[in-house]
């Protein structure tokens, strides 16, 4: 049994994006995501910067520094893309205007309950951004994480443990070890990478997971 | 005639006073107006409430201005930039206190107080760290924080060009917080790359109107504060 890689989660979770989606990208993992959209899907991309209908990264000869993304990096307007301000941003972004939000978490409860924000290190100046609105304000939200911690403890909980970010958000979980739906009756295990059986998945998970009847294993192509 | 323009930077920040909550536009440490943050050290104010959306970068601009104890407290929505280091320490010792607002909120913070709003209630921060003590009400049967306005003595924010009414045009990614910091200070000072002619710019494509904006100064390829703010 091989965890999938950061590339492999954003490939998976990028097979679910829906052609014509408006979507924002979070930090980390889900930024690789606009390198394995299907072909043939047009998908619009947004960030808090104020931009929407980013393109892909340019080679850093090609960059304007002018146009960033939220993670201040480089990037390129498709044809119909446009800027804005904050004002209008953060409205597309906390009124219900975005299909989807793609983001990192560091737990999830199995109520759909958020935690990307705050460790509760005293030592560190807590950092939000734009993590709350998004979490709010999106018309779903879809994370993807590991599992469990580098040292092995669950992520996926029962009660998060971390500062919430907002309850009740997160729809769909794509872990290297499985993709799973946050559903009224509980998390439900929709797929599992090859050789893991469900009472590994559960064991590695603190919440309680039912599997589905449509079950399947997450086949991903190798990716570096 | 009307003519915002000032000559230097020191006659675009002058009568800043002590106490003064003073709003840098800009995104992060690479797109701060870093010549007029810096100008600040050109007057005597002290006691400084910074609003903006990090906390800059390891020397210029904001962190200048928290190396010389100008600064007694930063609204950020993140103030974790990359070489953020003049802030960090500031806040461990103390020095600095720290109001922690979700990105979105400072934003409308700032228009509330553009539009004259005595505030707004979000479904943002309810339920939080962030949302705890304020006020909640039930509406549609979803909690709700009641956010108040911020509205800035002075705004210090930059443009890509002006004209001599104050009319902005920003340029891509550099619009973000700017327009509405413009809009939410009583006195806005905008620090742009170039002024061109009253009537340059097409009616329709004037981002940011002069009413908002009181000064303009030309920075000399304030576009370098990009490489020049690591």
């Amino acid at each position: 049994m091989t965890p999938l890689s950061r590339q492999q989660i954003a490939w998976r979770a990028a097979q679910d994006i829906w052609d014509g989606a408006c979507v924002n990208l979070g930090v980390g993992m889900p930024s690789l995501i606009p390198n394995y959209i299907p072909k043939g899907r047009e998908i619009v991309l947004q960030a808090e910067v104020g931009i929407i209908g980013m393109g892909p990264t340019p080679k850093p000869e090609d960059a304007d520094p002018d146009i960033f993304n939220a993670s201040v990096q480089p990037t390129t307007f498709l044809p119909g893309g446009s800027t804005f301000s904050h004002t209008d941003s953060f409205l597309m972004i906390r009124g219900g205007h975005l299909d989807l939000a793609m983001l990192g978490a560091f737990e999830v409860s199995e109520a759909g309950d958020l935690a990307n924000w705050n460790t509760g290190d005293p030592a560190t100046a807590p950092a939000v951004g734009g993590a709350m609105d998004l979490a709010v304000g999106a018309k779903a939200i879809r994370v993807l994480m590991d599992h469990t911690t580098k040292d092995g403890r669950p992520r996926i909980l029962a009660r998060c443990r971390y500062p919430l970010t907002a309850a009740h958000c997160v729809k769909v979980i794509y872990s290297n070890l499985a993709v799973i739906d946050v559903t009224p009756q509980g998390l439900v295990v929709r797929e599992t990478i090859p050789d893991l059986d469900f009472a590994q998945l559960q064991a590695a998970t603190e919440a309680r997971l039912t599997l589905s009847p449509d079950w399947r294993v997450l086949e991903a192509p190798a990716l570096s | 005639m009307i003519d915002k323009q000032v000559a230097n930077l020191e006659a675009a920040v002058a009568g800043t006073k002590d106490g003064a909550t003073v709003l840098v536009g800009g995104f992060s440490a690479g797109d701060e107006p870093v010549a007029l943050t810096e100008a600040l050290l050109t007057t005597a104010a002290r006691d400084l409430t910074i609003v903006a959306n990090g906390v800059g970068g390891p020397k210029r601009g904001i962190a200048s201005l928290i190396r010389e104890h100008r600064v007694t407290k930063i609204v950020c929505s993140y103030p974790r930039f990359v070489g953020g280091e003049a802030f960090a320490a500031a806040y461990k010792s103390g020095e600095v206190a720290l109001e922690v607002v979700p990105q979105g909120t400072i934003s409308e913070r700032l228009r509330a107080a553009a539009a004259g709003l005595g505030g707004f209630y979000t479904r943002v921060s309810a339920g939080t760290l962030l949302g705890e003590g304020k006020e909640t009400r039930i509406i549609d049967g979803e909690p709700y924080v009641f956010e108040h306005p911020i509205k800035g003595d002075v705004a210090l924010i930059g443009a890509q060009q002006a004209d001599r009414w104050g009319n902005l045009v920003f340029r891509h990614s550099r619009r973000n917080f700017n327009p509405v910091m413009a809009m939410a200070a009583a006195v806005t000072v905008a620090q742009v790359v170039e002024m061109v002619p009253l009537g340059s710019f097409h009616p329709d494509q004037v981002h940011t109107q002069g009413i908002f904006v009181d000064r303009v100064v030309v920075v000399d390829r304030a576009r370098e504060n990009w490489a020049a703010t690591p």
